[in-house]
Parts: C-alpha cells; sequence; structure tokens
C-alpha cells in the first residue's frame, strides 16, 4: 500500500522548505537554491526506488544538491577562467562552497525558513507572483498541484514562477529577515498572501474541491509555522485565530446537495470544536500581545462570538456590533458597514433591531460599492420582512436576485421571496 | 488529513506508577515536538502516565468488570499520542519515521475519521456527538 512515489513526495513535502532555505543561505538566490533542491528531488527519484529510502533523508537531499552546485561551479568556472590560475582557484571555490553547505545542512536555521517566506512575498513581486512562490517553495507544492488549485493552465504556473525568481535574482532582493519598522510592513505582505492562500480556499465556488481544501490547510501550515517562527508578532496570532475559525465550519458550510448553507442555518453540530478551541487559543494570544484591535485580531473576535454560540439566536450580537464599530475604525469599507447594520439588526436592546439596523442600511446606500452588490437588496429584504413590511421587502429580494448570476444565491433568494409572498 | 500517531513504549505494560522518563529522552522528544510545530502539522499531543496508575473496564455479556493496572495481559500499552494534520498516509508515517524511539518501541500510525468520511446514516446517529465535544471545549 505505501508505494515508494508517494514516499518520496512525503520526504519532499517534509524536507523541501527547509532544504531549500538552507541552501539559499549559501546561494543567497532563491531561485538557484530551489533548482538546486530540485536536481536533488531528481536524484532522490532515480535512486530511492533501488536503494531505498535513506536514513536521513534531509541529509542525503542536501549533498546531492552540493554535488550539483559544485559541478555547477565548476563548468561556470571553466567557462570564465580560461587560463592561468584556474586550478587553484577553482579548488579553493570548491572548498569554500562545500564548507558552507556542510555548514548548512549541520543546521538549517529557524531565520533562513524565515528568510525564505519573506523573500517570496516580497513585495517587488506581483501578488500573483508571491502566491505561487510562496506555496512552491514554503509548501512544498508542485507546479501541477498549484495550477489545479488556481484552476490556470500548468504552463501559466511555471512562467508565474519563472518570472517571480527572475525579478527577485534582478532587483537583488536580499536573502534575509527584515529588521525594525520594515519588519511590521513585510509581516503584513506576508499575511495578506497566507490569507489569499486561504481565501482562495474556502470562498472559491469552482474548482477542484479537494485541491481547495488542501489550499486552506496549506495556509493554516504556513500560519502555525509562522506563528512558532515570529512568537512575538500579534497580527499572526490573530490571522491563525481568524483562519482556524472560519475554517471549523466548513463541513457544515455545503448541505447534502452541495448547495451554500450560510452562518444562522448551519448545524452547529458539524462545527470543528477543537479547532475552535484552536482558534480562540491563538485569539487570546494575540490579545494577550497588544494585538486586540488590529484587523485580523477584531475580525478574529467576531468570527468566535458566532463560535461560542449554541444557537444562532444565542449569539451576543451587541458584541458583534461593537466589534464592527472598532474593525470599521482600523480598516473602514463598505461591505464591513453592511455586516454591522445586519448586526444591528439581530441585536436585542432599544437601540437596536430591525428598525435600527434598516437605518444604519440606509446610510449606506449611497455607496458606490454596494449600488450594485446583490447582498445589499437581500439584507434590506429580511430586515423589512421582520419589521412586516412584505410588498418592500418583496421588491428587494427581486433587485437582489437580478443582480446576481450566482446558481445558489438565485435559489437562496427565490426561497426568501416565496416566504414574503405567502406573509 | 488528521492522523495520531501512537506510542508504544517497551516495557511500559510493567512500568512502576512513579515511573519518569529520564531528561535526556524528554529533552530529544522535546526537540521532535518543535519540529512538528514548526513544520506547522501538530494539532495535539499528550504522554499518558503508565498502566500500573490505571484501570481497565472489561464488558462481558453487558456487565462491566473494573481490574486495576499493571495489566498482566498486555503486551502493548499506549504510552501517548501526537495528531497531526498533514498532506498524506506517506506523509505521517514519515514524521514517525522521524520520532526519537528507543530499540523495539512502536509508533502506530492511524487515520483520525472525520465527519465526511462516515456515510450519512452514521452522520446521522453521530450528530450529538460534537455537541459533546463542544460542552467539554467549553468547560475547559
Amino acid at each position: 500500500m505505501t508505494d515508494i512515489h508517494k514516499t518520496i513526495e512525503a520526504v519532499w513535502k517534509i524536507e523541501s522548505t527547509r532544504l531549500i532555505a538552507g541552501i539559499a543561505r549559501v546561494t543567497r538566490d532563491i531561485g538557484i537554491a530551489e533548482e538546486l533542491a530540485q536536481d536533488a528531488l531528481i536524484a532522490a527519484l532515480e535512486r530511492w526506488p533501488d536503494e531505498g529510502i535513506p536514513d536521513k533523508p534531509a541529509a542525503w537531499l542536501m549533498t546531492a544538491a552540493k554535488r550539483r552546485a559544485l559541478d555547477g561551479l565548476r563548468r561556470g568556472k571553466m567557462l570564465e577562467l580560461k587560463h592561468g590560475e584556474i586550478a587553484r582557484e577553482l579548488e579553493f571555490q570548491q572548498q569554500r562552497l562545500a564548507d558552507a553547505m556542510d555548514h548548512a545542512l549541520d543546521q538549517v536555521i529557524d531565520d533562513d525558513v524565515l528568510r525564505l517566506i519573506f523573500t517570496a512575498c516580497h513585495p517587488v513581486l506581483p501578488v500573483e507572483g508571491r502566491v505561487a512562490l510562496t506555496l512552491r517553495l514554503a509548501c512544498g507544492l508542485t507546479t501541477a498541484e498549484i495550477a489545479r488549485a488556481f484552476l490556470v493552465p500548468e504552463k501559466t504556473l511555471g512562467q508565474r514562477i519563472f518570472r517571480a525568481k527572475k525579478t527577485l535574482a534582478e532587483a537583488h532582493v536580499p536573502f534575509e529577515t527584515p529588521r525594525g519598522d520594515e519588519l511590521r510592513q513585510r509581516v503584513e505582505s506576508v499575511l495578506s498572501v497566507v490569507y489569499l492562500i486561504f481565501n482562495e480556499g474556502y470562498t472559491a465556488t469552482s474548482g477542484d474541491e479537494w485541491m481547495r481544501a488542501e489550499l486552506c490547510n496549506e495556509a493554516l501550515r504556513l500560519g502555525r509555522m509562522l506563528a512558532q517562527l515570529l512568537q512575538d508578532e500579534p497580527e499572526i496570532h490573530a490571522l491563525l485565530a481568524l483562519m482556524e475559525l472560519q475554517a471549523s465550519r466548513t463541513a457544515a458550510r455545503r448541505g447534502l446537495s452541495g448547495e451554500a448553507v450560510l452562518l444562522p442555518d448551519q448545524d452547529r453540530s458539524l462545527w470543528d470544536h477543537t479547532q475552535i478551541e484552536r482558534g480562540v487559543a491563538a485569539l487570546h494570544r494575540a490579545q494577550q500581545l497588544g494585538g486586540g484591535a488590529h484587523s485580523y485580531a477584531l475580525q478574529a473576535a467576531i468570527s468566535a462570538c458566532h463560535a461560542r454560540a449554541n444557537t444562532a439566536a444565542d449569539t451576543d450580537w451587541e458584541r458583534i456590533v461593537l466589534l464592527y464599530d472598532a474593525l470599521l475604525q482600523v480598516r473602514p469599507s463598505p461591505i464591513v458597514a453592511l455586516n454591522r447594520a445586519v448586526a444591528v439588526g439581530m441585536a436585542p436592546g432599544p437601540e437596536y433591531g430591525p428598525a435600527a439596523g434598516l437605518h444604519a442600511l440606509d446610510a449606506l446606500a449611497a455607496e458606490p460599492a454596494l449600488t450594485n452588490y446583490h447582498l445589499f437588496p437581500s439584507v434590506r429584504g429580511d430586515l423589512l420582512l421582520k419589521l412586516g413590511r412584505y410588498a418592500e421587502a418583496r421588491e428587494e429580494f427581486q433587485r437582489a436576485i437580478a443582480m446576481t448570476e450566482n446558481r445558489r444565491e438565485h435559489e437562496l433568494l427565490s426561497k426568501k421571496l416565496l416566504q414574503a409572498k405567502y406573509l | 488529513m488528521r492522523f495520531m500517531m501512537i506510542v508504544i513504549p517497551r516495557g511500559y505494560e510493567t512500568a512502576a506508577p512513579n515511573t519518569v522518563p529520564d531528561a535526556q529522552s524528554v529533552a530529544r522528544m522535546m526537540e521532535y515536538n518543535k519540529s512538528l510545530q514548526k513544520a506547522g502539522v501538530l494539532l495535539a499531543l499528550d504522554g499518558l502516565l503508565p498502566p500500573s496508575t490505571g484501570a481497565r473496564v472489561t464488558y462481558t455479556d453487558g456487565k462491566p468488570t473494573v481490574t486495576d493496572g499493571p495489566f498482566v495481559e498486555a503486551k502493548e500499552v499506549i504510552g501517548g499520542y501526537w495528531i497531526i494534520q498533514v498532506h498524506s498516509r506517506e506523509e505521517a508515517i514519515e514524521w514517525a519515521r522521524r520520532a526519537p524511539m528507543s530499540n523495539h518501541e512502536i509508533i502506530e500510525v492511524r487515520q483520525i475519521f472525520e465527519m465526511a468520511d462516515f456515510p450519512a446514516d452514521a452522520q446521522k446517529a453521530a450528530e450529538g456527538f460534537d455537541d459533546l465535544k463542544n460542552a467539554t471545549a467549553s468547560k475547559s
């Protein structure tokens, strides 16, 4: 049942990040490092099926990469130095390279892995290049897997990675961990890449189901890695919390026929409660580190409010309204304001309820971002329905239906329209 | 995919109640745990006290009988576990191969059932299960 190629794939998945990071410490170029690591993988694919998996696969791969690096050096130097002191110079350089690789092999330090991630997510690259490089270098995914996940031809994805590596080399991006003020900005860039990978898996409605789940898992894995490597960065723990809490609802988000099930209607017994626990723990960590008021932490806190409630009705909507208020302060957005209006409509208490929700929503009517957004009339319809203004609710649902092309949204809205008709 | 790596330590079936691992093996284990954590695959882990401090409840014809540890007839007992989230069965096995175990010790690698793996009728029957876990989680 255990097939050698799958085992080699698994070894690669475990070792490749540290291998590439260790080589890059010597070559200072992640493109070259990755090529050397790939050569080592090819050597493993050639030899391990006959020789078996070595006791120390990481050391084996590093030695194979070293051999390739020395070959490369020899060839390059031969072209460069045609006369004179070739032999002595070459010997010296070979020795230096070999020593450096041996040292890298002895201990790949965590900083190397961090440098690798920071470099792959460097702002000099277009976002799609950052995503592809990160999945390839930090997650050990193959070009084919990444292409499958993003529904692009493998060739396109290969070119994207090639161009990204070229850009890094041409821009002379140093292989290092940023310090001081720059660190914060660069962490942000890394986190946005991680969250993008997560959302690609979590929200996309087309493409390969299995591969999308893998994207969520890869993003979580990266989040956990980063939380270990940069333990004092609150935003990392906050993003990890947000992802764990969102992913905990995966099993409840689709009905038996694959239809989308919205949060209030989800079967909460399908939520993954150990994952919720991990999310809440990560959120606490972010808050302890003083990052509770940042965007990811506030979003995670909102998600945690839902996670804590045993039923939709039990949800602490008042707290959610306050968290949305805080989120609007740090990241003003019409979509966040729309969500806040929903929460106002749900919350008990004299200053809340459907009428207050409608009032908050109507204040957003002029937002250009919401004019063609089907959720605006859809939410408005829900609130009007609760207020007993059925004819107006019907109009809103009809408007919403006209705005969406998504089949599942259509079904959902048609159901609501039908409901409004019989009231 | 989630897997449980179950540790079956040699001689643990007869270990005295106050048996504790020596500092050196604890240090090696910590290093391994760190490597799982840094790879982002570790979800949970625990070590168990020797079976001599435990008990077995055996059911015969619907009637439970309690036997205090140690369990003389047991050849293999559990010493602890890790739960990891990985890409494949092979990756779980590769992680198990990297654990710092002593001579003749065993790690059993087992995949954890996820709700989606159950047939529909079993999912229905198991409906209250996660609520149970929820109740336990909220207490802790």
